[in-house]
């Protein structure tokens, strides 16, 4: 501990006589140059997304001008021809990610409601942590384990059943070779069940406890107070951590492109091989030889950018509205 | 009204139930995803797998040392970029980010930290690859640093707001300006949390793939040489995942295990830094 220095007189008359602590005056430069120091180093994170936008955007622009809106609604990928339509891409992303939503959100929301409202305390840590850390496997290791795991286990368990069952819907046509929609839909759920899971907890536990008492004080059974009072209290929290998944799932790379098939081409079939906008620059990027082919996949990136930091923003300022201003989600792991 | 009691009773029985199960399904899948790298890795671990290189395809035998240190290095470099600036920036946030730029960096953050990383890998592309002429261990570091900086921003934010604001004003009280006390109080006494958040980021990198393909690239020799391509975990096991042979698939899947758990280890770390300085915990 020290004592307050005093400063030399001399620096006080410079200063603006407006000035109301004198004896800090010197002081202030230590902090000018720290709290400078930090600005610039958080104004690193707009610029970065500033230059990002313009990277893409600059790259891509070639074949913006080129193909306009064409890009989007036509189908015809051929680089040898020079014409480019990424409309399978988008289909094949938006309709893998929902795939993965439909096994996702019921999982995830179970795990969140039974270790929030149900579970034994001593069971709660140790389980949401488990679940945490299917976050933590890289998704290059849930590619491997797709292939040899997961596909085969579909092809001998999953597939015959469903089709004898659903084999008349226009969803579960055509041979099944493994590399699909289905395949890719079941490792994104696993992948995006974390998340979802994370950011539903916290949400469910930023509930007031006197929503519980109320609805249990009035009679209700335990789930009829989870059901009615909880989870419609959460409500945009949780819708917010469906979309974040949701944003995790379109954005997500390699385990999709070892397993989803990698076809260009819209079909409804789930059985069938699709692509995705992350796998179609995965795969084709370092095999662009034309300067067309490459900005062409630039705008692919462009395009998913777009729709992610769309989707992820919807998906903050919802949980925000909940659980004002934390970082639900940032550090699910 | 007896019976209808009884029925709503039952519901409430059952859907517990139901969500206990969906519960063990979700550890369920992570048991079995764990078990099979152990079951089909360990086998293939000794001691040549981390010391040798590569051999040519089709032989047996070899290793993934040159795989080992470039993950190393790689996400080493990463985070020697990554942290200072997503620590800087959570500080920021932390100590003046009350105002508009401080909303608009916390949401920049937000969004960032949602970016598919093969769009950031495309970008360092054309920041660092095109402008050099060729792929470098550089550009992998710079693209899995930007992937860092927001979520490491975030979690020191998160941490440094949790040090009470009477320890801080106590110091102030004390005479210490204020960047002093940021610094060598607040800061601190959040170290455990902020480090905590620095092992997560590190962690979540240290399997990242898709921003490595077209900035480190891969390759089949031992480098060290942060100038030129330089082959990593993630990508060996992408490579030998996918390709063709039954020897590939044996390596892919030792190499898919030591990723695994060398992530698991930093996940852990992370987990008792936190705990060994309850100060910072919630």
């Amino acid at each position: 501990m020290t004592t307050l220095p005093i400063e030399p007189p001399a620096t006080q008359p410079s200063h603006a006589p407006t000035y109301t602590r004198p004896l800090l005056v010197g002081r202030n430069t230590g902090d000018r140059l720290y709290r400078a120091a930090l600005t610039g180093l958080a104004l690193s994170l707009p610029l970065l997304l500033l230059a990002l936008v313009f990277e893409l955007g600059a790259s891509a622009w070639p074949a913006i001008t080129r193909f306009g809106f064409r890009f989007v609604w036509t189908s015809v990928w051929d680089p040898v021809a020079g014409v480019f339509g990424a409309a399978p891409m988008i289909f094949g992303t938006i309709a893998s990610s929902l795939l993965a939503l439909l096994f996702a959100v019921p999982l995830a929301l179970g795990v969140a409601i039974y270790l929030t409202e149900f579970s034994p305390k001593w069971l709660r840590q140790p389980v949401a942590f488990l679940v945490e850390l299917l976050a933590a496997i890289p998704s290059v290791v849930y590619g491997v384990w797709g292939i040899y795991v997961l596909i085969p286990f579909l092809r001998s368990y999953v597939v015959p059943p469903l089709r004898a069952v659903l084999g008349w819907t226009p969803f579960l046509q055509g041979v099944f070779y493994g590399n699909s929609l289905l395949a890719g839909g079941v490792i994104l759920a696993i992948m995006i069940v974390p998340y979802i899971a994370a950011v539903s907890r916290e949400v469910l536990l930023a509930v007031p406890s006197s929503q519980r008492e109320a609805a249990l004080g009035m009679g209700a059974t335990r789930w009829e107070a989870v059901w009615t009072a909880v989870v419609p209290y959460g409500r945009a929290g949780l819708i917010g951590a469906v979309i974040l998944g949701l944003g995790r799932a379109l954005g997500e790379t390699m385990a999709v492109t070892m397993l989803i098939g990698n076809r260009h081409d819209i079909g409804v079939s789930v059985l069938q091989p699709a692509y995705t906008m992350a796998a179609a620059i995965a795969n084709e990027f370092s095999e662009a030889t034309t300067d067309l082919y490459l900005s062409a996949l630039f705008e692919v990136g462009l395009i998913l950018f777009v729709i992610t930091v769309a989707v992820n923003a919807l998906a903050r300022l919802m949980i925000w509205r909940v659980a004002r201003g934390t970082a639900v989600g940032s550090r699910a792991l | 009204m007896s019976a209808r009691r009884l029925r709503r009773r039952i519901v409430s029985g059952a859907m517990t139930a139901l969500v206990a199960a969906l519960s063990f399904v979700a550890v369920l899948a992570l048991v079995f995803i764990l078990g099979y790298l152990v079951a089909k890795g360990a086998s293939s671990l000794d001691w040549s797998f981390f010391v040798k290189n590569p051999v040519p395809a089709g032989q047996s035998g070899g290793g993934v040392a040159n795989a080992i240190v470039g993950t190393l290095i790689i996400v080493g470099l990463a985070a020697l970029i990554g942290l200072p600036i997503g620590i800087g920036t959570g500080l920021y946030l932390a100590e003046y980010g009350s105002g508009r730029l401080g909303w608009t960096v916390r949401f920049v953050a937000d969004v960032l930290n949602g970016t598919p990383s093969i769009v950031v890998g495309i970008f360092a592309w054309t920041w660092l690859v095109r402008p050099m002429g060729h792929f470098s261990a550089l550009a992998g570091s710079v693209a899995l640093a930007v992937l860092m900086v927001p979520m490491i921003a975030r979690t020191t934010e998160e941490m440094v707001r949790l040090v009470p604001h009477s320890l801080r004003e106590a110091a102030l009280a004390l005479g210490y300006p204020r960047w002093r006390t940021s610094l060598r109080i607040v800061a601190r006494t959040a170290l455990a949390g902020i480090l905590t958040g620095c092992l997560v980021g590190v962690a979540r990198i240290a399997g990242e793939t898709a921003p490595l393909l077209f900035t480190a690239l891969g390759n089949l020799n031992f480098t060290t040489s942060i100038l030129q391509p330089m082959q990593t975990l993630s990508l060996q096991i992408f490579t030998y995942g996918t390709g063709p042979f039954d020897e590939w698939h044996r390596l892919a899947w030792a190499a898919a295990l030591v990723l695994m758990g060398l992530v698991l280890v930093l996940a852990l770390a992370a987990r008792w830094a936190l705990r060994s300085r309850h100060g910072a915990a919630r």
